[in-house]
């Protein structure tokens, strides 16, 4: 149990407390990855499946170590090798693996929703790994892992975030949690990819560069999905990197000293962000792939670790 | 046992452990490890005397044993996590375990099940203020402040003053079944 929640779904349902239990236990499992032997026996015999409908290599890889280094079992199960390419519903599939008695299923869907409605029907933990445009959680915690160990706090940072945010599950996940941790969020990117109303979750929205990331403590650079490009939202890539790409010299003009730079990966190196800036010192891309897999082990640990009808017993 | 008794007893396990040090010709390579949460201060205390009596400062260094316990599962709610910190290389030292009671001996198992994951160490001596009898596992202190007979469903208390708890004192609490 994470406080409260059986499941680690959607960072909106997450109390502040919540967040911060996984971003605590995270800073332990972190000190467990650089260890000479980097193995704890947290979940030994305990076991962990990772059904995943989408492409990923980073998140499904990420939760992997994160399920080996306490020592859970994990079984990594993609749909193009499944029986759903034989018409199973993602239920009869969810409660088939479910049978074989996961303690954990971590599921990536192109359907928001989907982790929800399984864990709806199933008995073990639920982890959304990324559903549709609705919530990446754990990436939302652990965007505020990183940016929280390099600026040790984010009561009163102020934080950006650019890019496609209307279809951005990343961008959701980090506007739930942010906020609930001090943090103000200005929001920027083309009108056509800015929801309407999204000010009501208590954000800013900027559709200049400059002044979204003027000032800003942290930035995080969208990725622009390549599907999207050449249809109505924008026309082309050169303009988008014109106007919302950032390249060294908007970086060295705008940027505050000493302002992180964060994309959650995989990069369109000369669309959203130039080479010199996702590798220079600004940038924090690495440690946030490395951050993850602490974020995930802490996750998986107070999901899998207790038992709540035992708990109660 | 009260203030001046505790202090006496850390006096003599730091004692005890450069004399046995000495013997094996560990003196130069000891290092003094704490077990969260009851050790740390008492780690802490010992590595000032054995600085004194040494001559030299020796390592230290804090095992948090939640990420190793055997009753996760039975637990219901995963217990806190608190930091494990060795910064210095295990392989070859001489290794005081320190905690504050040795009761069943489960802690004591979990925290060398840790320690070996830093590395390999040449030997493990266990240090604790009070042995209270009851082990489960078989698990003895090489020094112990203090023998205690002690009931099963009693528990025994070790409070520090850097706890910031007021004088340093061990309480034996609970009814005797």
């Amino acid at each position: 149990m994470i406080g409260r929640q059986k499941h680690c779904i959607a960072l909106e349902d997450f109390s502040r407390e919540e967040i911060l239990q996984v971003l605590d236990l995270a800073v332990s499992m972190k000190e467990v990855l650089r260890r000479p032997i980097k193995k704890v026996p947290s979940l030994r015999g305990k076991s962990v499946v990772n059904l995943f409908f989408e492409a990923s290599t980073r998140t499904r890889s990420s939760f992997e170590i994160a399920a080996k280094t306490l020592s859970a079992d994990c079984l990594n199960w993609t749909s193009a090798s499944s029986s759903v390419t034989k018409g199973e519903t993602l239920i009869d599939t969810a409660r088939n693996l479910e049978a074989m008695r996961p303690d954990v299923l971590v599921i990536r869907h192109s359907a928001g929703g989907a982790p929800r409605l399984v864990a709806d029907h199933v008995g073990c933990a639920v982890v959304s790994a990324g559903d549709g445009a609705h919530e990446h959680p754990s990436q939302g915690l652990l965007d505020c892992f990183t940016v929280r160990e390099r600026l040790g706090t984010l009561e009163g940072k102020t934080l950006a975030i650019v890019g496609d945010v209307s279809h951005s599950r990343v961008a959701r996940s980090d506007l739930h949690a942010f906020p609930k941790l001090g943090a103000r969020v200005r929001l920027c990117g083309p009108p056509t990819m800015m929801p309407s109303g999204v000010e009501k979750l208590g954000c800013t929205v900027h559709t200049d560069l400059r002044a979204a990331v003027e000032g800003a403590d942290a930035v995080i650079m969208l990725r622009i999905q390549h599907e999207r490009i050449g249809d109505p939202l924008i026309p082309n890539t050169r303009e988008y990197s014109k106007l919302w790409g950032l390249n060294a010299r908007k970086a060295a003009d705008w940027l505050k000293p000493g302002a992180l730079v964060l994309h959650p990966g995989p990069i369109n190196r000369g669309v959203e962000l130039s080479p010199e800036v996702a590798d220079g010192p600004a940038s924090v891309i690495l440690d946030q792939v490395q951050n993850g897999v602490a974020v995930r082990m802490a996750i998986l640990y107070l999901l899998a670790g207790g038992d709540a009808a035992e708990a109660k017993a | 046992m009260d203030a001046e008794q505790i202090e006496r007893a850390v006096g003599r396990l730091a004692q005890e452990i450069a004399d046995r040090a000495r013997a094996a010709g560990a003196a130069d390579a000891l290092a003094i490890v704490g077990i969260r949460r009851g050790g740390v201060h008492l780690a802490a205390r010992l590595r000032l005397a054995l600085t004194r009596l040494l001559g030299h400062e020796p390592p230290v260094g804090t095992l948090d044993i939640a990420l190793y316990r055997d009753d996760l599962s039975a637990r219901g709610v995963a217990p806190v996590v608190g930091p494990t910190d060795i910064r210095f290389p295990v392989q070859g030292k001489t290794i005081v375990l320190v905690d504050d009671v040795l009761y069943t001996g489960r802690t004591v198992r979990a925290a060398l099940d840790e320690l070996v994951d830093f590395g390999r160490p040449r030997r493990v001596w266990l240090a604790v203020l009070v042995d209270r009898g009851g082990h489960e596992l078989p698990i003895a202190a090489d020094f112990a402040g203090a023998h205690l007979q002690v009931a099963d469903g009693q528990d025994v208390q070790v409070r520090l003053h850097e706890d910031g708890q007021g004088a340093d004192v061990v309480l034996t609490t609970g009814r005797v079944p």
